[in-house]
């Protein structure tokens, strides 16, 4: 398990090669990369800056990863989050989980990033265009990604 | 007790972190946002729904009545949006 939390960029084959090597249990991997996205229009954006929370933010990457790994048998995993100012295009986090077989891995990145999206503390301030700096405000949708992941822990309880 | 405050929580408040001596009648984390809310209009306004903010407390999500004491460390945030 790795947790990272930097302002730099980071590359993601470098990451990937890291996360795999000398381990043959490994037989698949799933990786997610989350990018500053510009739609353009009313909403065109020239930067972005992530703020978060030194300390408990390493703290909750660790226990959403372990969470995974707790759920799924993973032989590894890994959480790259990055802060400061970014740019349209720029990589914002890469997550990515390698099991024996394909399909931990693809259930376990996804819950990574869905669970760290509503429960890691960072914020987004957007650099508009038109409006110029705005938080951005949380989405029900990222919410109810979440708790997909809920109701499977409590069936699993049941 | 330390206090932190994020993102627009930091800006409404002018604030991203101070030392605060909390009154000993103060037991949870709902009265100590009423608490801070009597200090000024800014504080008020920017504490005034608890749907929208979320609290820490020594770095874990609290609910309103969550217990602090004086040694604590409280965060004062918006709902998360990183990823």
């Amino acid at each position: 398990m790795v947790v990272k939390v930097q302002s730099e960029d980071f590359n993601v084959g470098t990451e990937l090669s890291a996360l795999t090597a000398g381990n043959t249990a490994i037989g698949g991997m799933t990786s997610f990369v989350g990018l500053v996205r510009d739609l353009g229009g009313e909403d065109a954006l020239k930067a972005m800056t992530l703020e978060h929370y030194p300390g408990m933010t390493e703290k909750m990457l660790r226990e959403i990863e372990a969470e995974a790994n707790d759920r799924w048998p993973l032989e590894a995993s890994l959480i790259v989050h990055r802060f400061g100012r970014l740019e349209p295009g720029d990589q914002i986090v890469l997550v990515a989980t390698a099991s024996a077989h394909r399909q931990a891995a693809f259930d376990s990145c996804a819950f990574l990033i869905d669970w760290l999206k509503t429960k890691a503390p960072f914020w987004k301030l957007e650099d508009t265009r038109e409006e110029g700096a705005r938080w951005v405000e949380a989405k029900a949708a990222d919410d109810r990604a979440a708790e997909r992941w809920e109701r499977r822990d409590k069936d699993a309880v049941e | 007790m330390r206090i932190l405050y994020f993102a627009w929580l930091r800006q409404k408040t002018g604030i991203d972190s101070e030392e605060v001596e909390m009154p000993s009648h103060i037991a949870d984390v709902a009265g100590l946002i009423e608490w801070l809310k009597e200090r000024n209009e800014n504080f008020a306004e920017a504490l005034t729904d608890f749907e929208s903010i979320r609290v820490a407390v020594n770095q874990e999500f609290a609910e309103p009545d969550a217990p602090v004491a004086q040694g604590d460390e409280v965060a004062i945030f918006p709902p998360m949006t990183g990823g």
